[in-house]
């Protein structure tokens, strides 16, 4: 569904991408991740053509992205950090999408903005939303317009466990529909039971990407996480950012 | 010596009895032939093409309406010389040009007494041409010529060494000159109409004593012209339109001991030009959007203007030294940004007319692109706070607060 | 593309900046006809207006608008749509806001007390220089980095055409004052769309100055058909380019 190729960017001195090349297909849950700065979030701005790629090729569908933008048709973004119009409000930001995709009512996902409750903040300007409920804005845009093709940036940081659960069991379903997900994500437990695929990456470089299948046959770990840890450390990855990993981890185990 | 010259004639003509005679196309030249001093030529309607046709007898010529005297573009159509001749009512057109002589429809040649009155000249070269005459009124003529180049037009009213002339109430247009004077004393010009000539409305050199009041000057070429003369008085004219890169409402040059005053100057490239001009009084005018309302030149001095009214001007002072020899006093200045605490009508600080831009201007005229920019705003203010370049001593040290009545 | 312009135009107008804009020009506007007894004189403080005010506005204005909607912009890219559309749009928004404020507040005033030629040159300059100098400050904008470097650049563009541009050919005119200047005025002219808008107005109020100094070559250039037909011209020229550019740049920018 989607084939990166040789994708390379610079910015300035640092080198974000180095040589990527992947290929995801549908019903597959695709988590990227790596440390900070690693080049997940440029790697998802390449595909959504908000940061052109100083080479290499990216292709959705067979399509090369660098012409039509009717491509982002398929895709359901949920980015990091949401920013909206300040003066915009909930119920606007919805309507106004809808209006610019040209979508009618009856084709739009409407499960998240009725679980997470938005109609009772359709009223509000964008800008009095807390971290949390912008996140939730954000996540229920994602899956609006039933795309194809959802990329979730950092989906769960900022929601409450109960938000967080919600939306795990909808990018569940929407699995199960036979769409494509891919997810970038620092902590492993919110993820684990979805993911069929990882890939890692570090300083821009991809270290690997495998099934979990694959992993968990490599490793003997059925837990992602450990799993993770035992095939860095045997590739000789020192990275502390796996400890740190496990340990947030751990300390959410403990409940 | 002149009256008992007149009185002469008027005991000749009272001895013959005066007789009207009509006269015929193709019959002229005989008709006047047999004319004697006192009669009246009376011409019928109908062209009369016969050449050049001189008279030097006291008669009177009227015309019907549509007689007409036609110099098929070769002669000059009258010569006068003499005593008391009067030209009334008639058409002339087509008088020759010659590249030798000034060729007039009417030419006046040491003449006393004479009155051309209510005639119409067509495409002449020079329509009423006097030399060396005295006592000539031309009134109520309607001059209109074909303008061509300065050099294949010649003037509309041309008066050359004479004395004692009025001209009044003419319309002239397309000549190079609409009237001209060169060495006319004691004469008046008053209430003509002088517009769309070539040259000047009015050229005026080597003439002292005269006066001209109430005459309308209207887009001429180059405006007025006086230059040369002493004790002129110019009162109550308007100077309108005169447009382009050596347009002047007047152009003074070398004039002294002259009164300019209750003229209108109106949207002139500039309305009045000093040049190597004193002693004058400029008083109690209307300079309204003009492009220069004074232009000053440094070799003038001892000229005092009082009580003017200057609105709507692009510029109203420029001039080209630093000398100030000339009084600005009881002016109005729309530009003036005093106050009056002291509530006498008249502007507690001085009024500085001439700003730095103008002077730049002057210096560089290319720097007309940069009118009312913002940036020659700022340096005309930076040089009124601290002034450097500009004359500080020419000033209006009593500007009026309120537009005088005029 | 007007679907987005109005949520654009939406935002503007919500933020009140452009209504204290309007009422600016229309109070100043109103109490300059009211002061001076002639029109005329209430006509050349309002050029200055147009010359200084409206471009400073126009650059400022437009430049913070874009970096205050750069979240707006940031997720529309993510949506099916094309850069140059949004940009577009951004560009509509702004310009119609800005023209509307012009035009009610200077426009409106000048239509009751002075709707002469004059008139309607100082209203055909001011909407030409809105238009510019907001195509101007997109340009900035996108080139410039962060939002206090993209508003010192629109600054500095301001002082540049508005002041420093007519010393320089204050300079130029007299280092060559000894060679025929004619056809490098008008050169000049064109190459500052303030000093262009400028001479227009001023072929219309000041006439007899400048029809007679400058003679035939104003008077054949601005005073006739010819004339309005090359300010209008050099002024789409000045429209269009910066915000081609700008376009151009905004098309590989990484958001």
């Amino acid at each position: 569904m989607i084939r990166i190729e040789n994708i390379s960017k610079r910015f300035r001195k640092l080198q974000v991408l180095d040589n990527i090349t992947a290929s995801f297909e549908k019903e597959q849950v695709v988590s990227l991740i790596g440390p900070n700065g690693s080049g997940k979030t440029t790697l998802i701005k390449c595909m959504l053509g908000m940061v052109k790629p100083d080479s290499g090729k990216i292709l959705v569908n067979g399509q090369l992205i660098n012409g039509h933008p009717s491509y982002r048709e398929q895709i359901g973004y949920m980015p990091q950090i949401g920013r909206y119009p300040d003066n915009m409000k909930v119920g606007q930001l919805f309507r106004m999408l809808q209006n610019i995709r040209n979508i009618p009512d009856e084709k739009t996902d409407r499960d998240l903005f009725q679980q997470f409750e938005l109609e009772k903040i359709a009223g509000k300007p964008m800008r009095t939303l807390s971290g949390g409920t912008r996140q939730k804005v954000s996540a229920t845009l994602a899956f609006f317009f039933n795309p194809a093709l959802l990329i979730l940036d950092e989906p769960t940081a900022g929601l409450d466990p109960l938000a967080s659960e919600i939306l795990k069991a909808k990018i569940l379903a929407e699995k199960k529909k036979g769409k494509l997900i891919l997810i970038t994500s620092h902590i492993l437990s919110d993820i684990d039971e979805l993911t069929t695929h990882i890939m890692y990456l570090q300083e821009g470089k991809m270290q690997f990407f495998k099934n979990m299948e694959t992993l968990q046959e490599e490793t003997g770990e059925l837990r992602l996480g450990k799993a993770i840890a035992r095939i860095m450390k045997g590739e000789k990855f020192t990275s502390e950012w796996i400890d740190k990993m496990l340990e947030v981890k751990d300390n959410e185990r403990i409940y | 010596m002149h009256s008992q010259l007149i009185i002469l004639l008027l005991a000749l003509s009272l001895a013959a009895p005066a007789r009207t005679i009509r006269v015929y196309p193709g019959a002229l030249k005989k008709t006047i032939a047999l004319s004697q001093n006192g009669d009246t030529l009376l011409f019928k309607p109908g062209v009369y093409k016969e050449g050049t046709v001189t008279i030097t007898k006291s008669i009177t010529l009227i015309g019907e309406p549509g007689a007409v005297l036609d110099g098929e573009n070769k002669y000059e159509i009258l010569i006068l010389s003499g005593y008391h001749i009067t030209i009334k009512n008639l058409q002339f057109q087509n008088a020759g040009y010659s590249a030798l002589n000034d060729f007039a429809a009417i030419k006046i040649i040491d003449a006393l007494s004479l009155l051309l009155e209510g005639n119409q000249i067509l495409n002449s070269y020079f329509a009423v041409h006097v030399s060396n005459s005295s006592y000539v009124t031309i009134r109520n003529n309607k001059i209109t010529g074909k303008p061509k180049t300065e050099q294949l037009t010649g003037n509309g009213i041309h008066l050359w060494k004479c004395n004692n002339a009025l001209i009044e109430s003419n319309h002239v247009q397309g000549h190079r000159d609409g009237i001209y004077f060169e060495f006319v004393t004691s004469s008046v010009i008053r209430n003509n109409l002088s517009e769309k000539n070539i040259r000047y409305g009015l050229h005026f050199m080597f003439s002292n004593n005269d006066q001209y009041r109430q005459n309308i000057f209207r887009n001429n070429g180059a405006g007025v012209a006086v230059m040369y003369s002493k004790k002129v008085t110019m009162v109550q004219n308007h100077f309108e339109l005169n447009w382009g890169p050596t347009a002047y409402g007047i152009l003074l040059k070398d004039i002294s001991d002259s009164y300019i005053g209750h003229n209108t100057f109106f949207k002139n490239t500039v309305a009045i030009h000093l040049e190597g001009t004193s002693r004058m009084n400029i008083e109690k005018n209307i300079f309204r959007s003009n492009g220069w309302a004074v232009k000053i030149q440094a070799s003038c001095e001892d000229n005092n203007f009082y009580h003017n009214n200057f609105t709507g001007n692009s510029f109203d002072v420029a001039t080209n030294g630093t000398m100030v020899l000339n009084k600005f006093d009881n002016n109005y200045w729309d530009k003036y940004e005093g106050y009056d605490i002291s509530k006498d009508g008249i502007g507690d600080v001085p009024y500085h007319p001439v700003s730095l831009y103008s002077m730049i201007v002057e210096e560089n005229p290319y720097t007309l692109m940069l009118f009312r920019s913002f940036t020659m705003q700022l340096l005309d203010k930076a040089e009124k706070a601290i002034p450097g370049i500009t004359p500080e001593n020419l000033a209006d040290n009593k500007p009026i607060m309120k537009p005088l009545k005029l | 593309m007007m679907k987005l312009s109005k949520y654009v135009l939406y935002d503007i107008v919500r933020s009140k900046i452009i209504l204290a804009y309007t009422l600016f020009l229309l109070i100043v506007s109103v109490s300059m006809f009211q002061m001076e007894e002639n029109s005329s004189k209430a006509m050349l403080s309002l050029l200055n207006i147009v010359l200084i005010v409206l471009p400073l506005v126009s650059l400022v204005f437009t430049t913070i608008h874009y970096y205050n909607s750069y979240e707006f912009i940031e997720l529309m890219s993510s949506q099916p749509m094309s850069r140059t559309r949004i940009l577009m749009s951004e560009y509509a928004g702004v310009s119609i806001s800005l023209l509307s404020a012009f035009l009610a507040g200077v426009g409106l005033p000048v239509m009751l007390f002075a709707a002469d030629a004059t008139g309607y040159a100082l209203l055909f300059t001011g909407i030409c220089l809105t238009l510019v100098f907001t195509s101007i400050a997109f340009l900035a904008s996108v080139i410039a980095r962060d939002k206090a470097r993209g508003i010192g650049l629109a600054l500095l563009l301001w002082f540049y055409f508005a002041l420093i541009y007519d010393g320089l050919v204050l300079l130029i005119l007299f280092s060559f004052s000894d060679y025929p200047l004619e056809k490098l005025t008008l050169l000049l002219s064109a190459l500052n769309p303030v000093d262009l808008g400028r001479i227009f107005i001023m072929l219309k109020m000041d006439v007899s100055t400048l029809m007679g100094y400058t003679g035939a070559l104003y008077k054949d250039f601005f005073g006739s058909n010819t004339g309005i037909l090359f300010t209008a011209g050099i002024m789409l020229v000045w429209i269009i380019v910066p915000f081609w550019l700008a376009v151009r740049k905004f098309k590989r920018k990484d958001l």
